[in-house]
C-alpha cells in the first residue's frame, strides 16, 4: 500500500510538472499540449473507437507474431543445443542476426512482401526468433550435467528428459530471452507501423504517424502514453508473475 | 605390486550359493586431464551379493566416484565389463538409482516433486499411489512438514534427506551411493544410519556406499574393501561381523574401525611412496 502511494505521488507529481511547464510557456503549446489536452483526444479517440481498433489490430500482429517466433525459436534452440551441426549453422546465423536491429528487417518486409500484413509478421518474427532462439540454447547448455545424470538414473530418456529437465532447469534463460524478444517485437512493429500505411489495417505506429503529419501533439503525446501503457500491462500481467515464480522456486534475488 | 586382498571363507562360500547381483569384472578406465592420463581405475573386480551391503573406502581422488559411476551405467569403462543380474550393463537405469554426493535436487519442484519424478515414470502406478509412497518416505526422512518447500529453503542436511527419499522411492533393487551424508551433521548422520539399515534390510536392497569415513563403513557395510589411488586399486577387504541394527558409538565397531584406519593409513603411504 505504501509503494503504491509512493508510485502514484511520483506520476501525480510528473503530471503536475507538466502542467506547470504547459502554463509557463517553456515551449510553443503546439508543441507541448496541456496535460488535459492529451487526457481528450484519448477519451475522443477511445469514444469513437479509433483507439481501440488501431490498439486491436496492433496487438494482434504483435501477438501473432510472437507466438509464431517462440513456437519457431524454442526447438531451433534445442536443437543447436544438442547438435553442433545446428550450432556452426543456424546458431551462427541467430548470433549474427540478432545483433541486426530488428527495424532493419522493415524495408527488406516491404520489398518482398508489400504493405501488407505478412511485412507487419515478418518483423515482429525476425525480432523475436532469433533472442529466443539464443536464448534457449544457452539455457540448455548451462544446465549443470548433474541433473542430466540424475534424471538419468531414475529412467528418464528422449523425450521426457528434454520435456521434464532440461526445458525447466533452462527456463530462467528461456524466459529473460522471451522477455527481450518481446522488447525487440514491439520495437520493431512500432517501427514499421511507423515507416508505412498498411492498407490492410491502421495500428497505434499509424496514429502516431498521422499525429505527426496533422502537427496534432495531444495525439502523439497520447499514443504514445498508450504505447507504454501496454508495454507496462505486458511485463505486470505476464512476465512479472513468470518471474516472481521463477525467483521463489529458485532462490535467486528478488527484493 | 601385489593384491593383498584377505577374503575370509565365508564370504567366498556366500558367492558360490548367491549368484551376484552385480559383477565388476577386470573394469579399467582413465581420463585424459590437464596434467597427464590418469588411471582413475586399474583392472578393478567385486562382486556384490544380492541384499549385501559393501562399503567403498579410500582416500579422495582414487577412483571410487568413477566405479560407482561405472557401476550405474553413467560411465562406459575403458576395459572390462560390469554386469547387473548377470546382464551387461548398457546404460542408466531406475534398477540401479544413484544418490551423488551433492543432493543433485531440480530447483524447478518443490519437495515433494522431486520425490515424485522417479515415481512418475513407473506406469504401473496410479497417481495416488505415487503420492503415497513419496509421503511415506518424506516421513521416513522427517520431511513431512516441508513437501511443499522449496529446494533452495533447505538446509544441507534436509537436501540430502530429500535425495535419500528420491532414490529410495522408485524402490530401485540396487542402490548406489556417493558419500551421501558426508555433508551432514552427525545427530542427523547417526539418525541416518539407522534409518539406511532398517530400509536395506526390510526391503532387501542391495546397497554400494562410497564414504572416505571409516567408522561410517564399519557401521553401514557387510564388506569394507578399501581403495588405493594412483592408480585405483582395491587392496584389501574386510568383512564386519557385527550384530545388526549397529550403533555407530559401539565399542566392538570402534576397533573394527581402528584396523580398517590402520591398514587405509599404511595404503596411502605406500602409494604415496611410489607416487615419488
Ligand atoms: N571427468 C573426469 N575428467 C578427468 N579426470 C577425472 C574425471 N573424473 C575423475 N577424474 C580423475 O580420476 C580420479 C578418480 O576420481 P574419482 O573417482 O572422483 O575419485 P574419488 O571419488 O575416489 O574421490 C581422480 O584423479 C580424478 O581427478
Ligand atoms: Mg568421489
Amino acid at each position: 500500500m505504501k509503494r503504491f502511494l509512493f508510485s502514484a505521488a511520483f506520476f501525480v507529481t510528473l503530471l503536475l510538472i507538466w502542467e506547470w511547464a504547459f502554463r509557463a510557456r517553456l515551449w510553443s503549446p503546439v508543441l507541448l499540449p496541456a496535460p488535459e489536452q492529451v487526457g481528450n483526444y484519448l477519451k475522443s479517440a477511445a469514444e469513437d473507437g479509433t483507439l481501440w481498433h488501431a490498439t486491436i489490430i496492433t496487438m494482434r500482429r504483435l501477438l501473432i507474431g510472437y507466438f509464431v517466433g517462440m513456437i519457431g525459436g524454442l526447438p531451433l534452440g534445442l536443437l543447436t543445443a544438442r547438435w553442433n551441426l545446428f550450432r556452426d549453422t543456424i546458431g551462427t546465423m541467430a548470433l549474427g542476426l540478432q545483433t541486426l536491429p530488428s527495424v532493419c528487417w522493415v524495408p527488406l518486409a516491404l520489398l518482398w512482401f508489400g504493405q501488407s500484413e505478412a511485412a507487419m509478421l515478418f518483423v515482429v518474427v525476425m525480432g523475436t526468433l532469433w533472442s529466443v532462439v539464443i536464448a534457449t540454447d544457452t539455457g540448455v547448455r548451462n544446465v549443470p550435467p548433474i541433473f542430466r545424470r540424475a534424471a538419468l538414473t531414475m529412467g528418464s530418456k528422449g523425450l521426457h528428459m528434454w520435456l521434464k529437465v532440461i526445458l525447466p532447469a533452462a527456463l530462467p534463460f528461456v524466459v529473460s530471452g522471451m522477455k527481450q524478444g518481446w522488447a525487440f517485437a514491439w520495437r520493431s512493429l512500432m517501427a514499421a507501423e511507423i515507416f508505412v500505411t498498411i492498407l490492410t489495417g491502421f495500428g497505434l505506429g499509424q496514429l502516431l504517424h498521422y499525429g505527426r503529419e496533422l502537427s496534432a501533439m495531444d495525439q502523439v503525446i497520447g499514443i504514445i502514453v498508450v504505447i507504454v501503457v501496454i508495454g507496462l500491462l505486458a511485463d505486470k500481467i505476464f512476465f512479472s508473475p513468470i518471474e516472481r515464480f521463477l525467483h521463489r522456486r529458485w532462490g535467486t534475488s528478488q527484493a | 605390486m601385489h593384491h593383498t586382498v584377505a577374503r575370509s571363507s565365508a564370504t567366498e562360500e556366500l558367492e558360490v550359493i548367491a549368484p551376484s547381483k552385480l559383477s565388476i569384472d577386470e573394469v579399467s578406465k582413465s581420463f585424459q586431464s590437464a596434467t597427464g592420463n590418469v588411471l582413475a581405475l586399474d583392472r578393478v573386480s567385486l562382486q556384490v551379493a544380492e541384499a549385501e551391503f559393501v562399503c567403498l573406502v579410500g582416500a579422495s581422488g582414487c577412483g571410487k566416484s568413477t566405479l560407482l559411476n561405472i557401476i550405474a551405467g553413467l560411465e562406459k569403462p575403458d576395459s572390462g565389463r560390469v554386469l547387473a543380474d548377470g546382464k551387461p550393463v548398457a546404460g542408466p537405469g531406475r534398477e540401479r538409482l544413484v544418490m551423488f554426493q551433492e543432493p543433485a535436487l531440480f530447483p524447478w519442484l518443490d519437495v515433494l516433486g522431486n520425490v515424485l519424478f522417479g515415481l512418475k515414470l513407473k506406469a504401473n502406478l496410479t497417481n495416488k499411489d505415487r503420492r503415497d509412497v513419496a509421503k511415506y518416505y518424506l516421513e521416513l526422512v522427517g520431511l513431512t512438514r516441508f513437501e511443499h518447500a522449496n529446494i533452495h529453503e533447505l538446509s544441507g542436511g534436509m537436501k540430502q534427506r530429500v535425495a535419500l527419499a528420491r532414490a529410495l522411492a522408485p524402490n530401485p533393487r540396487v542402490l548406489l551411493m556417493d558419500e551421501p551424508f558426508a555433508a551432514l551433521d552427525a545427530l542427523t548422520r547417526e539418525q541416518l544410519y539407522g534409518d539406511i539399515q532398517r530400509i536395506w534390510k526390510s526391503r532387501r536392497k542391495t546397497i554400494v556406499f562410497v564414504t572416505h569415513n571409516v567408522r561410517e563403513a564399519a557401521c553401514l557395510g557387510d564388506r569394507v574393501l578399501l581403495f588405493s589411488p594412483h592408480p585405483g586399486r582395491i587392496r584389501e577387504e574386510f568383512v564386519v561381523d557385527l550384530p545388526r541394527p549397529r550403533d555407530i558409538n559401539s565399542v566392538d565397531l570402534a576397533s573394527y574401525a581402528t584396523r580398517i584406519m590402520r591398514s587405509l593409513k599404511g595404503l596411502t603411504h605406500d602409494s604415496e611412496e611410489i607416487g615419488e
